[in-house]
């Protein structure tokens, strides 16, 4: 017997009943929605902060006073910290042997930038004091212009590098390098424009001006914990590199031997390690709640399938005595459970998918296609269609065909 | 030559209970290529359960069947199947067609589980149907059907795989008569192209279209003869029986 056959017979089958087949297969969509559904939207946010997010290079690491993530325990024992000074940084920069570049900054937010003509930004730009190793650790390219140079640090020039967003607003017609604006009240030459970093997790990564770090503090003040940027010669290195740091720092911070380092490191690699340590309970959550969803999902198959058997007693009988073999009806029945649950299962995981990408659409970050978990959630929903259809299947290969035909 | 079925002693006996139930209690007969047997008696003879055991749908309890030579009391659950598919053509006194399934599906469905391909298939199949002179009925529902035609589209499903033998348990049971009368034309025209025909029936009119009736009575053979005026003289069997 031939497999389109087994299949058009199964279709039929779940034609004919039709209101029950669809909430048989309500069930397991639902169950492997879930699955899907959440497993697409941790993708989607994986994805948004390995793009985004931490904005540093390949094999780079920063170093600040604060952790990036941390609970509020922790969060108020960093406070105590001392700041990082702009004296231990320039020292941790020409003691590193292992580093290509090192780059130190001091960020300010809730800025706005404007023209002399008045033209302004909204009250929201973020200023970051960069030495000219800075852009580079930064993973930033300079578009137009030039980038800052030690001449610029030395001397404290008022110069200034804007992202695409400054750009856009207020030169929207181009010709921003060389322009005058004023940050806040202070007046800077435009000496360059960055190359767009498009928008993460935490909104527009365009949003910025750099200026050089001691213009910066001149501005903003000394008082401030500044960050050092460490881009390690090569990946071979780059351990060797994080350690040198480390010791370097805390020699000069004077910790004492055994205890915790008074700052915090992180990378792509560490950020992205929190990430999947936070989201790994949501997944085991998540799965289990589905996994108990599927099961009973699937006792529900079982006993749509037992009716079925029941109510087709008698079509099994007549196919038993025109020829059928139990392994024909044992197919049959197998089968219907099977694509009952396929269905359910492919709907499950459309409506998954396009759920969980709406936290792509929310945080305006490209959507995702989990074809792996896609491509699992299908073979689970045929699993499960096989491990609760064969005892119906068994059942009505095994019925005796005189008794199954008397059956009215 | 060694005929197409020889039944030696079969018994079938259903335990009820503490109670045996002795639905035959040793039969013999021998039936030979293109025959064409009627099998009477009262109700609860064990007509039925004679079919079936003939038909490869029951085991006997005891007794030999041999069918073209072959022990089929000896045969496994698939081998009966095979025999069901291939050598019989089992028509109902009740149809049992597949009511979802359109005529040409319910007679394609012996040879879909005899492994013919598709074309091979609806040929064939349209071929059963045009023989039962159901041409213009093959895409339709069972119940868009007579009891007539339902019972021809059942003949049609028997036939389809050239089986050895067509066996019928009362096909003109729910029938009105002239439509028995039709029915009965039908095996005619088919034992006149050579199939071997055996059919249940306790009307005496249906059984004299047979040239041969066997009698049983509680589960034995009681009479087994040759129809000397078949058909032709209906008026004399009917009221010399
Ligand atoms: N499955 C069964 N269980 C018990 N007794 C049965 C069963 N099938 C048939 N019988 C008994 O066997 C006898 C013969 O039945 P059957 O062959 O159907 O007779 P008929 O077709 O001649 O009317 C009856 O007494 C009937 O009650
Ligand atoms: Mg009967």
């Amino acid at each position: 017997m031939e497999f389109k056959e087994i299949i058009t017979i199964s279709l039929n089958a779940i034609k004919a009943n039709k209101l029950r087949s669809v909430l048989t297969l309500l069930g397991i969509g639902v169950g492997v929605f879930s699955i899907i559904g959440v497993m697409t939207a941790v993708r989607v946010l994986q994805n948004s902060i390995e793009s985004g997010l931490s904005n540093l290079g390949t094999h780079t690491f920063q170093i600040q006073k604060m952790p990036m993530m941390a609970g509020r325990d922790a969060w108020m024992q960093a406070r105590k910290r001392k700041d990082i000074t702009y004296a231990q940084a320039q020292t941790v920069a020409e003691r590193l042997t292992t580093a290509e570049h090192v780059g130190i900054e001091g960020w300010n937010g809730g800025n706005t930038i404007s023209l002399l003509s008045g033209e302004k930004t909204n009250p929201n730009v973020g200023v970051a004091g960069e030495t000219p190793e800075g852009i580079p650790t930064n993973n930033w390219t300079i578009k137009e212009g030039r980038s800052i140079t030690n001449n610029d640090l030395i001397h404290s020039y008022p110069v200034a590098i804007i992202a695409r967003d400054i750009e856009t607003k207020l030169f929207p017609r181009g010709g921003a390098v060389g322009s005058q604006i004023k940050i806040n009240s202070q007046r800077y030459s435009v000496i360059g424009t960055f190359e767009s970093k498009g928008a993460s997790l935490g909104g527009s990564s365009d949003n910025f001006v750099a200026v050089p770090l001691t213009t910066f503090m001149e501005q903003f003040g000394k008082q401030r914990s500044l960050n050092i940027m460490v881009k390690a010669k090569g990946a071979e290195v780059y351990d060797e590199c994080l350690e040198e740091t480390r010791m370097i720092l805390r020699t000069i911070r004077k910790v004492d031997p055994g205890a915790e380092d008074d700052f915090s490191v992180f990378s792509n690699d560490s950020l992205i390690g929190t990430f999947n340590e936070f989201t790994l309970y949501i997944k085991l959550g998540v799965g289990f709640i589905s996994f108990i969803s599927l099961l009973a999902a699937g006792v529900g198959i079982m006993n749509i399938m037992l009716v079925s058997v029941t109510e087709r007693t008698k079509e099994i009988g007549i196919r038993k005595a025109i020829g059928a073999r139990r392994s024909n009806i044992l197919g049959q029945f197998i089968t219907e459970a099977i694509v009952l649950c396929q269905i359910g299962g492919i709907v499950g995981i459309l409506v998954g998918i396009v759920g969980g990408n709406l936290t792509a659409l929310a945080f305006s970050v490209p959507p995702v296609f989990p074809l792996d978990w896609a491509l699992l959630g299908f073979a689970l929903c045929s699993v499960i269609g096989v491990v609760f259809g064969v005892y119906p299947a068994w059942k009505a290969a095994n019925l005796d065909p005189i008794e199954a035909l008397r059956y009215e | 030559m060694s005929p197409m079925i020889r039944l030696s002693n079969i018994k079938k006996m259903y335990q009820m209970g503490d109670e045996e139930v002795h639905a035959l209690s040793g039969v013999d007969i021998e039936i030979q290529k293109n025959e064409y047997v009627a099998i009477m008696g009262p109700s609860g003879s064990g007509k039925s359960t004679l079919m079936n055991v003939i038909g490869c749908l029951d085991t006997p309890t005891s007794g030999l069947y041999e069918l073209n030579g072959t022990n089929v009391s000896e045969m496994n659950d698939n081998q009966l199947a095979k025999i069901r598919n291939k050598e019989i053509g089992f028509v109902f006194q009740t149809f049992n067609l597949l009511a979802r399934s359109n005529v040409l599906h319910n007679v394609e469905l012996p040879l879909i589980y005899g492994g013919v391909g598709s074309a091979d298939r609806k040929r064939q199949a349209n071929g059963a149907i045009e023989r039962v002179g159901l041409g213009d009925r093959a895409h339709h529902k069972p119940n868009e059907l007579s009891g007539g035609q339902r019972q021809r589209v059942a003949i049609a499903r028997a036939l389809v795989t050239n089986p050895s033998i067509l066996l019928a348990d009362e096909p003109t049971g729910n029938l009105d008569s002239k439509t028995g009368e039709e029915i009965m034309g039908l095996f005619d025209i088919l034992h006149s192209e050579g199939n071997t025909i055996i059919l249940v029936t306790h009307e005496e009119d249906i059984a004299a279209h047979a040239h041969r009736i066997v009698r049983i009575r509680d589960g034995k053979v009681e009479h087994d003869e040759k129809v000397k005026n078949r058909k032709i003289a209906r008026a004399h069997t009917t009221t010399t029986a």
